[in-house]
């Protein structure tokens, strides 16, 4: 087997600038294949964006604490000096957020950017570089890319404006794509256009792609495999199909149960999981969803985080319990 | 508490019977300046809100949903009062808001937003609990009271007050913020809350809580809410009617199953096909509405959406099509959905707005 293209091992980031330390990721492992697509869903302050900012050294390294590796294309991420470090974030990865307005520069035309960008890292004349923005604008299906390479960000529409920052993301070739949450300030018909794209991307480019959303429709949309997050660790991954099938993890059993969905009873109450996630700054001991948990028994109270339990078809879910969440099993999640 | 009723403006009557308005909205209209030139004059107008009326009954949850950039923040800013109309008038609760019987501070109290951006919306220098607090100070409760309302509000919207309540806003996630959000805008409890994308930042399961808490509120204090998202499937949950935008315009109104399980017009057709299939089986493939809104500084004339449209008609061109009942408590914008309006004249086929679904 070929290495992995991304392997993350052990990854822990340690926020110490507060009055506590807190430990917002906390030994997360992934791997990603040469042009697979994975999801990254999860509780909201689990330390989805933190992760994908410690892929691009993009956390502040004064006050914070970084633990474990990162391999990306066999660059060893962790130990690039500033003018790798700059190179590599561009030519190797490169990161489209929520908010497009603030990865574009308001004074620049869309072309100036590209052309920019592209001619920091390569050597290539001016012309060179702007016929290659145009392609990128053609590529994402700006409408009227020749003119719109001239605008502004403001003179654009939001769908648009996300796939003009795909496309300063694409500028110089990069292999891995991390998005953030890309669609979410999106209404659907855009949301779909754009997901869409991403997917034309991974298949045309061979590229891969770690997208991060809380639309777990998105996320089936996008992604080969879907990874979970809970405070600060992976707690299950699996195909997008084995996931949306059958989840094991109680923490994903949860989730996808509370989503509001189709034609519901008006006025029914969703399905929660009760309590709150736990302070980063004082996890307990053993696994850190327990004190929520519907199977949780004492041993997950118990001394160090579970292990990651491997299940059938290459899926893994870090629970002590998972035989009680199979679906063949007797006493099955009574709710 | 409530205005007296010698001011009521009679024409605050509901549409089509059913319920009684509490807020209505006739004829507003938004045009924002873009300057420009070398005397940085007012070159061209955005029309970010144009011409909508509307009535939010009481007690209701109305939806509202349409195309990034239709002017949904605008139209809720503008029943805030936040920003000014160019043109239009609101009446709540049968008062013309502003005027002597109900001056703008004493509305302000009664209708509260939770705005998209939860960053920008908290003062960062106040601990939430201050910033939670502040607004029920200055109208008047006493800073004891308003701090014991405070953290049991936390406690309601799922933040432990002694874990937060002395946190700064840059000490919490996205989901936390919005949840401060949440509560403060109930800590003046108004009888109106306008919630823009308020819960778009949270995972389901914390969403699922909040819109649990909202329904509880609502049923507690007889709140009426006005629900804007880009979630399908959470509007449709949360909403009794549904108000559907494009372009600055109402292109459908009506009540939320029936817009979701029959909807009359090609643009809301469009939009509820475009909803992820979340089945890995079945991945969409392509998408239901192609290429990108047109520019609202110099929206299409006639129809607005006639330059997307899957079956228009020459006249969709040219002339606007009003906002008309199709049924009991539906109203749409769309030429093909009115007998006299021409447009079935000429024996062309008809456009079944469900069969967009490539
Ligand atoms: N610069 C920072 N200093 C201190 N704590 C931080 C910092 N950045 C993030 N955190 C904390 O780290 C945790 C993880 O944050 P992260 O932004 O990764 O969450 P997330 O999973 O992306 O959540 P969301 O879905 O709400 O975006 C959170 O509890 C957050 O409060
Ligand atoms: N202060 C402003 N100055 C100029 N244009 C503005 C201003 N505020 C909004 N607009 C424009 O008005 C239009 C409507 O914007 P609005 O924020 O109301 O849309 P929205 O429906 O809330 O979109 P979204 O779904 O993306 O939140 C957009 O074209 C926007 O660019
Ligand atoms: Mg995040
Ligand atoms: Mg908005």
């Amino acid at each position: 087997m070929t290495d992995p293209y991304v392997r993350i091992r052990d990854l822990g980031v340690t926020f110490t600038g507060g009055a506590k330390p807190v430990r917002a990721v906390g030994g997360v492992s992934l791997d990603i294949r040469e042009g697979e697509a994975v999801a990254l869903i999860g509780e909201s302050g689990s330390g989805k964006s933190v992760t994908m900012r410690a892929i691009m050294r993009l956390n502040p390294e004064k006050r914070s604490r970084i633990e474990g590796s990162i391999h990306v294309g066999g660059h060893d991420v962790m130990k690039l000096g500033a003018r790798r470090l700059a190179r590599f974030r561009g030519a190797e990865v490169a990161m489209i957020f929520q908010e497009p307005l603030l990865a574009l520069d308001p004074v620049y035309t869309l072309g100036a950017q590209i052309t920019e960008s592209i001619r920091r890292h390569e050597p290539v004349s001016r012309a060179e570089a702007r016929a290659r923005a145009l392609q990128l604008f053609e590529r994402v299906r700006i409408p009227s890319p020749e003119r719109r390479l001239d605008s502004y960000p403001h003179e654009m529409s939001g769908g648009m404006r996300q796939r003009a920052m795909i496309a300063l993301a694409l500028a110089c070739r990069p292999k891995l794509l991390l998005a953030d949450e890309p669609t979410t300030a999106l209404d659907a018909t855009v949301q779909i256009q754009v997901l869409l794209l991403l997917r034309e991307l991974q298949r045309d480019l061979g590229l891969s792609i770690i997208f991060v959303t809380h639309d777990i429709g998105a996320a089936v949309e996008v992604a080969d495999r879907i990874a979970v997050m809970y405070a600060g660790r992976i707690v299950e991954e699996a195909s997008a199909r084995d996931l949306m099938r059958a989840p094991r993890h109680p923490y994903t059993i949860g989730l996808l149960k509370s989503r509001a969905h189709g034609a519901m009873v008006k006025g029914a109450r969703l399905d929660t999981i009760p309590g709150a996630p736990p302070d980063l700054a004082n996890l307990p001991a053993g696994c850190a969803f327990a004190p929520r948990c519907f199977l949780a028994a004492d041993s997950c109270r118990r001394d160090d985080p579970p292990p990651l339990v491997a299940l059938d078809g290459g899926r893994t879910a870090r629970c002590l319990r998972v035989e009680h969440t199979h679906p063949d099993a007797i006493g099955t999640p009574a709710h | 508490m409530s205005p007296p009723d010698t001011s009521r403006a009679d024409s605050a009557r509901p549409l089509n019977g059913a319920g009684e308005a509490l807020l209505t909205v006739r004829g507003l209209k938004k045009y924002f300046p873009i300057r420009g030139g070398i005397l940085n004059r007012a070159v061209k107008r955005v029309h970010a809100v144009d011409d909508v009326d509307l009535e939010v009954m009481r007690g209701e949850t109305l939806g509202v949903v349409g195309e990034s950039g239709c002017g949904k923040s605008t139209t809720a800013r503008l029943l805030m009062e936040l920003i000014e109309p160019d043109e239009g008038e609101l009446i709540f609760d049968g008062c013309k808001v502003g005027s002597r019987e109900l001056p703008l501070k004493e509305y302000r109290r009664q209708v509260q937003m939770v705005f998209q951006d939860s960053y920008s919306s908290l003062n960062p220098r106040l601990t939430i609990e201050d910033s939670i607090a502040f607004g029920a100070q200055v109208h008047g409760t006493p800073k004891r009271e308003a701090l014991a309302r405070t953290h049991d509000l936390l406690a309601r919207v799922g933040l432990d007050p002694a874990r937060f309540a002395g946190r700064y806003p840059h000490e919490l996630s996205g989901g936390q913020r919005q949840r401060v959000n949440i509560a403060r805008a109930l800590a003046l409890r108004p009888r109106v809350i306008i919630l823009d994308e308020a819960v778009s930042a949270l995972d389901k399961s914390v969403e699922a809580q909040v819109l649990n808490l909202l329904t509880d509120l609502k049923a507690e204090f007889g709140l009426t809410y006005v629900f804007i998202s880009h979630d399908l499937n959470v509007v449709r949950f949360v909403s009794d009617r549904v108000l559907v935008m494009y372009l600055g315009k109402v292109v459908e109104l009506g009540e939320a199953e029936r817009v979701y399980t029959h909807p009359q017009h090609p643009y809301t057709a469009a939009l509820l096909s475009s909803m992820p299939s979340m089945d890995p089986d079945h991945r969409t493939e392509e998408p239901p509405l192609a290429g990108d809104p047109p520019n609202p500084i110099d929206p299409p004339t006639g129809c607005r959406f006639h330059t997307r449209c899957p079956s228009i008609r020459p006249f969709c061109a040219t002339r606007e099509p009003p906002l008309a009942d199709v049924e009991r408590d539906h109203a749409v914008a769309c030429h093909a959905r009115v007998p006299a309006s021409g447009y079935h004249d000429d024996a062309a086929a008809v456009p079944d707005p469900e069969k967009i679904t490539a």
